[in-house]
Parts: C-alpha cells; sequence; structure tokens
C-alpha cells in the first residue's frame, strides 16, 4: 500500500472554487475599506490642519487613539457594541468599516507628509491671488500633495489585505475563516491553510508590482 | 521731480505705514519703518540683506503679520494701534485689500501640475470669477506680452528660469492689481537671464499706471526704472529720494556707504 502523500493535491483542487469564492469577500471587505480609509483620512488631516483648536485638537486626539489600539479590539467593539446602540450591520460591513477606521489613522499620516512636502512658497502664492482656502487645498496644494504619497498608500493596501483574516474573528467568511470551516469539517487542515497562504502570496507580491509601477510613474511627477 | 500734485491721488497716498514694527523671535525686522507710497509710483528699496526689504513687501502683501504701527492702504486701516501693539482689520476686510495687491517671488512660485495658460487663469476664473473664455484671451495677449505666447501649453519645469519668473510675472498681472510687489525677481535666476527679466519689467513700468515696489540688488536697475529710491537699513527707512540724488548725492552717511559697497 503507498502512504498518502502529505499534501492531497487532489483535495486541494476540489476546495478550491469555494476559497476562490471567499477571495471575492476578502477583496470586497479591502476595496470598500481602502475606499473609506482613503475618504476618512483626506478628512482627517485636513480637519488636523484647521486653525481652530476647538476642531485640530479632539481630531488628533481620535487619530491617535484610533492608531494605538489594535485592529481586533476595534473590530470586537463595533462587533458587539455597535448592536447595543440599536446599530446593526453584516459582519461584513462591520469589518469594512472597522478596517477603514483603523487604517483611516494611517492615511491620514500620509497626507499630512505629503501636504508637508508641498513648498510654502505654493501657499504664498495662491494667497497673494487671492485664492480662497478651498480652492486653495482643491487646485494647488492637493494636486501636488497626493500624487507623491500614491505609493504609500498602495503599500498601505496591501498592508489592509493581509489584515483582513482579523475580520475572521468577527465571523466574515473570508479566506481563513472558510479555510477554517473546511478544515474543521474534513480533519484536513494542511491544504486550505496552504492554499489561503499562496492566495495571499500572489495577490500581494501582485499589488507590490502595481505599487512599484505607481511609485515610477508619480515618484517623478511635474 | 515733478510732485504729483496735478493727481488728485497726490493728497492721499495709496499706502502709508507708520511705526512698523515687525519681530521675528528676539530679532527686529523693522524697527518702526515710515513709509509713503504714492499712486503710481515706481519705488525701488535697495540696502543690505537683512535691512527688511522683503519683509516689508510680506508685510503688504499679508503674509506677515506686524507687532507695532500702524498700514493704511487704499485709504482704509490693515492695521491699527491698539495698547498691545498693532491689530489687524477685520478678515474680510483684509481679503479685500488682498486683491489689490500683487506680488512676483523671487523663486517664482509657479504651480508645477498646471500649465502655463492655467496658472496665468486659475485666480482670475475663480477669484475673480472672469468666464473662461475671457480669461483665456486674457492670459494669452498677456503672455505675448512677456514673449511667451508659445509656452501657453507647457509646464513649467519644461521652462528657463527667466522664462518662468516672466511667467510669473504675467500671472500676478492678470489679476490687475493696482499695487505690485516684486520680492527680488532676479535673484534666483542665472546670470544671461536677468536682462529678460528686467525687459519685462521696463515695459511694465513704462506701459501701466500700476504702483510698483521693487526689493532689488540690480543697483542699475532699480536707478533707470524707479521715480524714487528707498534705502533700509537696520529694519528703518534711512534714506529716499529721486535715484538721481540718492545714487550721486547721498544725504546719509549709510547709504554712502552701502552704495560704496555695491556699485
Amino acid at each position: 500500500m503507498t502512504p498518502k502523500p502529505i499534501f492531497d493535491w487532489q483535495f486541494a483542487w476540489h476546495i478550491l472554487p469555494q476559497l476562490l469564492s471567499a477571495l471575492t469577500v476578502t477583496v470586497e471587505a479591502v476595496v470598500f475599506g481602502m475606499a473609506m480609509a482613503l475618504v476618512l483620512g483626506l478628512a482627517w488631516a485636513l480637519l488636523r490642519r484647521s486653525p481652530r483648536k476647538l476642531i485640530s485638537r479632539p481630531i488628533s486626539l481620535v487619530v491617535e487613539v484610533i492608531r494605538s489600539t489594535p485592529l481586533l479590539i476595534q473590530l470586537y467593539f463595533l462587533y458587539f457594541v455597535l448592536p447595543e446602540a440599536g446599530i446593526t450591520l453584516s459582519p461584513l460591513a462591520t469589518g469594512i468599516i472597522g478596517l477603514g477606521i483603523h487604517y483611516s489613522s494611517y492615511t491620514a499620516e500620509v497626507y499630512r507628509a505629503g501636504i508637508e512636502a508641498v513648498p510654502r512658497g505654493q501657499w504664498e502664492a495662491a494667497w497673494a491671488l487671492s485664492l480662497s482656502p478651498a480652492r486653495t487645498w482643491r487646485a494647488v496644494i492637493l494636486p501636488q500633495a497626493i500624487p507623491r504619497v500614491v505609493p504609500v498608500l498602495g503599500n498601505y493596501f496591501i498592508a489592509m489585505f493581509k489584515d483582513t483574516p482579523l475580520l475572521a474573528a468577527i465571523t466574515v467568511a473570508e479566506l481563513l475563516k472558510t479555510a477554517k470551516i473546511i478544515g474543521a469539517a474534513e480533519f484536513r487542515y494542511l491544504e486550505p491553510l496552504t492554499l489561503i497562504g499562496a492566495l495571499f502570496l500572489v495577490i500581494s507580491l501582485l499589488a507590490s508590482q502595481v505599487v512599484g509601477f505607481l511609485e515610477r510613474r508619480y515618484g517623478t511627477s511635474f | 521731480m515733478e510732485p504729483h500734485s496735478s493727481l488728485p491721488s497726490a493728497t492721499r497716498p495709496t499706502v502709508t505705514m507708520r511705526g512698523v514694527v515687525k519681530r521675528y523671535g528676539k530679532l527686529e525686522v523693522l524697527s518702526g519703518l515710515d513709509l509713503d507710497i504714492a499712486c503710481g509710483e515706481k519705488l525701488a528699496l535697495i540696502g543690505p540683506s537683512g535691512s527688511g526689504k522683503s519683509t516689508l513687501l510680506r508685510i503688504l502683501m499679508g503674509l506677515e503679520d506686524i507687532d507695532a504701527g500702524t498700514i493704511e492702504a487704499f485709504g482704509k486701516p490693515m492695521w491699527t494701534a491698539t495698547p498691545n501693539g498693532a491689530a489687524a482689520a477685520p478678515k474680510p476686510e483684509l481679503a479685500r485689500l488682498r486683491r489689490r495687491f500683487g506680488m512676483v517671488f523671487q523663486h517664482f512660485n509657479l504651480f508645477p501640475h498646471m500649465t502655463v495658460m492655467r496658472n496665468l487663469t486659475e485666480a482670475p476664473i475663480h477669484v475673480l470669477g472672469m468666464p473662461e473664455g475671457e480669461a483665456t484671451q486674457r492670459a494669452r495677449e498677456l503672455l505675448s506680452g512677456v514673449g511667451l505666447a508659445d509656452k501657453a501649453d507647457a509646464r513649467p519645469a519644461q521652462l528657463s528660469g527667466g522664462q518662468k519668473q516672466r511667467v510669473a510675472i504675467a500671472r500676478a498681472v492678470a489679476m490687475a492689481p493696482e499695487v505690485m510687489l516684486f520680492d527680488e525677481v532676479t535673484s534666483a535666476l542665472d546670470p544671461e537671464v536677468v536682462g529678460e527679466v528686467l525687459d519685462v519689467l521696463r515695459e511694465l513700468a513704462r506701459t501701466s499706471g500700476m504702483t510698483m515696489l521693487l526689493v532689488t540688488h540690480e543697483m542699475g536697475f532699480a536707478r533707470e526704472f524707479s521715480d524714487r529710491v528707498v534705502f533700509m537699513d537696520g529694519g528703518k527707512v534711512i534714506e529716499s529720494g529721486p535715484p538721481e540724488q540718492v545714487f550721486e548725492a547721498p544725504a546719509e552717511d549709510r547709504t554712502r556707504e552701502f552704495l560704496s559697497r555695491v556699485l
């Protein structure tokens, strides 16, 4: 009798469709989570620069708290506390919000660095031309600040992708959760865990290529 | 020099500065400066570096606050004296006054992500509410005026230093300011392109009724360009007068000493 191979390729092939469908959940979480992080982070960055201390101080504090506490705790908080406040969302929606809020504290810092890299002379020229503060941001500062930081934002996109297994903790049927379900049902963990590891690896490497391209594209802007 | 007695504006200067004090920390950059600027005057500000010339321009543009003194522009207060130092006029009032000033910077400060055309039309469209067609038409005229009609679609990075500064001048003129402030506009340029920028300034001084304040280290040009030369040192106006007088027969020792060093 031939010994059973350590890695059962047939079993791996058999569970692949189920994992690929879980991958779409993961991708959905990252795409919407990142969209939220990009918008919210920009809002934080702008509000933190408000000349009104009554606005900038509390925002700085909030961002600091978000960045300095673990994502997993934030996810649990949203998942268990929001329903107590009468807000009931699907696990996936909760996960997207958690990822978005958590990563907004990083993107806020990235935007801040980009904004600070715009030379002071640009502000002064806009001022001398009487551009309004809103127009100065929209037409002069952000179009210079954001392209500079696109590659860094791309890296956070990859980091968020690799953080999605945490959503398993709040019952989102993403890659890890699905792999565990298969493992528990079939008493085989090697194949599902190896496969999702491989999926993470392939997608992260591809995404790194995209970020590298963005770096070359925007690194030499203007 | 003929006094401006025929001009109605002569009764009231465009800008009046009295006892203006500006400090950066412990360093006093302006120490009780008094200066009147008449409407349409072409004024050259000269003096050693650190004498406060650029600071003076930046204050008029609203880029710097002052610590004491009063400033009036177009008959309206910009800064008034209070027991605790100088107080700025309300923000909307300052914003209205700011529109009547324009500034050209030493390092151009063109918007690098916009075309030359867009640099010139951005403020007329979004501040003055000019229709885009009209703003574009006007920008084309201004660009031809500075000899850069063919550069409308270029990005600033594709231009030489002299071309950038000519665009920056056209951009400031596009807002039709009444007082134009030129802050060492040739200091960052290679010597061989200084001339093309000075030509533009000369033409502007000749053809426009704008009041012009020029901070410069080009003494020859200051003399040729200006109706009046103001010599500053130690944050004060030491002497001012027609260029022939200041350059040939300065009344003050410090002026003479400075000129002997730079001429």
